[in-house]
């Protein structure tokens, strides 16, 4: 179900959090849907449970999942609040390769027939 | 817990161990790295109860370990150079080692031993050096022990044997809160699985810590200076490490990411990125300021 990328400088339960969180956004994971337990992921993907740990409770910070004592993790109802994030993060990247785009020494013209054109391509 | 306290450790006239202090917590997953014959084997050892102190004390969960059985039960010990007794089979070291650890998952060996494809039946010298020490990480995974030294057990196994045992460690870890501590050289892999990590250095502890906190103490910018120049952006920081290229400077810096990236914002550079940080690079800063070059200690 996830895949962790050893090469990814980032920490691995950020990597956690952010498939889990992807698998909600698309439905994969479905409201009230239990999540294997800290155990389950932690052999299935040969990683520490202190590790898997970590990355539920930072789920759970967010409200994306929560937990009944003694059953486990679920996963909460609504994933708008994940949509917006990430959003959120998509408009950030966009804006850093624009800034790129304009280091390498475009016009704001050239810029904005790029994601003209882009539009283009996602509407057909 | 296992707690070290001053423990030295000579052999003849050779200092093995210097005094090392270090505290590991149960439940967690402890990395010990250091270079050739910095004394991680030695240190394994006196943990396990191997070895006598010189000097110092060891305990776990409060108890001396040093012929204590009653906490060796809890502990086992996969060395580097593993012994078997001669013309024996795994089924054989299954019967010893049942005999010694009370706790001793029969279940669990033959669970392991069919999973791993290894014929108990088989003598051990006729296996290869992985499956010998595939055997020993099965026995030690089946003997209740919630202690597990590993000496550089994982060196041995080929990729799959080392997922495998990875995700036997974490089960146990999350079940009955085992406490692996391994010795390796592969700084890359114990990254990605402990979370606390003490570098050893001729026999003293450099320094023993959660793998978080370090990375989120350290901070690697690199900063393409307008107005005003890098060393002003960052005054008042403790600043590890400073390389020029041209006109972009690497810095490593220790203050949160938080307080770089404000810095940054007010110190309003032509560019910039914060950089993650691998062990290793944080190794080389931290060693650096205590007059080591790390680069020639762990690579």
């Amino acid at each position: 179900m996830i895949h962790l990328d050893l090469h990814d400088p980032r920490p691995m339960y950020e990597q956690v959090v952010d498939q889990l969180e992807m698998l909600i956004a698309r439905n994969v994971l479905q409201a009230d849907e239990k999540l294997p337990s800290v155990r389950q992921m932690a052999m299935e993907l040969s990683l520490n449970p202190n590790t898997v740990q970590k990355a539920y409770s930072e789920l759970l910070n967010r409200k994306e999942i929560y937990s009944v004592r003694g059953k486990g993790n679920f996963v909460s109802g609504s994933c708008t609040s994940i949509q917006e994030r990430r959003l959120e993060q998509i408009r950030e990247e966009i804006s850093a390769l624009l800034r790129q785009a304009k280091e390498l020494g475009t016009t704001a013209r050239q810029r904005n027939e790029l994601l003209q054109s882009l539009m283009e391509v996602e509407s057909t | 817990m296992i707690c070290a306290q001053q423990v030295s450790k000579s052999f003849g006239g050779t200092a093995a161990l210097d005094s090392i202090t270090a505290e590991i917590r149960t439940g967690s997953i402890y990395g010990l790295i250091g270079s050739n014959g910095a004394g991680k084997s030695t240190f394994l050892r006196i943990l396990a109860g191997i070895l006598k102190p010189d000097s110092g004390t060891v305990t776990i969960d409060d108890q001396e370990v040093f012929e204590n059985p009653e906490i060796k039960q809890h502990c086992f010990m996969i060395s580097d150079e593993q012994y078997f007794f001669s013309g024996c089979t795994p089924r054989d070291m299954k019967d010893y080692y049942k005999s010694i650890y009370p706790h001793f998952d029969e279940d669990r060996y033959r669970t392991l031993m069919k999973n791993f494809g290894l014929d108990e039946r088989r003598k051990i010298r006729t296996f290869s050096k992985g499956m010998k020490k595939q055997v020993s990480v099965i026995c030690a995974a089946s003997s209740g022990a919630d202690y597990l030294f590993c000496d550089e057990t994982f060196d041995g196994l080929d990729p799959v044997a080392r997922q495998a045992v990875k995700s036997i460690f974490a089960g146990d870890v999350a079940e009955f809160s085992a406490t692996p501590v391994i010795a390796s050289h592969n700084l890359r892999e114990l990254e990605d699985f402990c979370d606390c990590i003490g570098l050893l250095h001729r026999g003293g502890i450099l320094f023993s810590r959660d793998l978080d906190d370090m990375k989120l103490h350290i901070q690697k910018i690199q900063i393409l200076p307008d107005k005003i120049p890098e060393q002003k952006m960052l005054e008042g920081i403790e600043v590890l490490g400073i390389q020029h290229s041209g006109r972009m400077a690497t810095v490593t810096v220790r203050c949160s990411r938080q307080e770089a990236e404000e810095r940054m914002r007010a110190g309003a550079p032509l560019y910039y990125e914060i950089l993650p940080l691998s062990l290793e690079e944080i190794f080389i800063a931290e060693t650096e300021v205590n007059g080591y070059d790390a680069k020639k200690l762990i690579l």
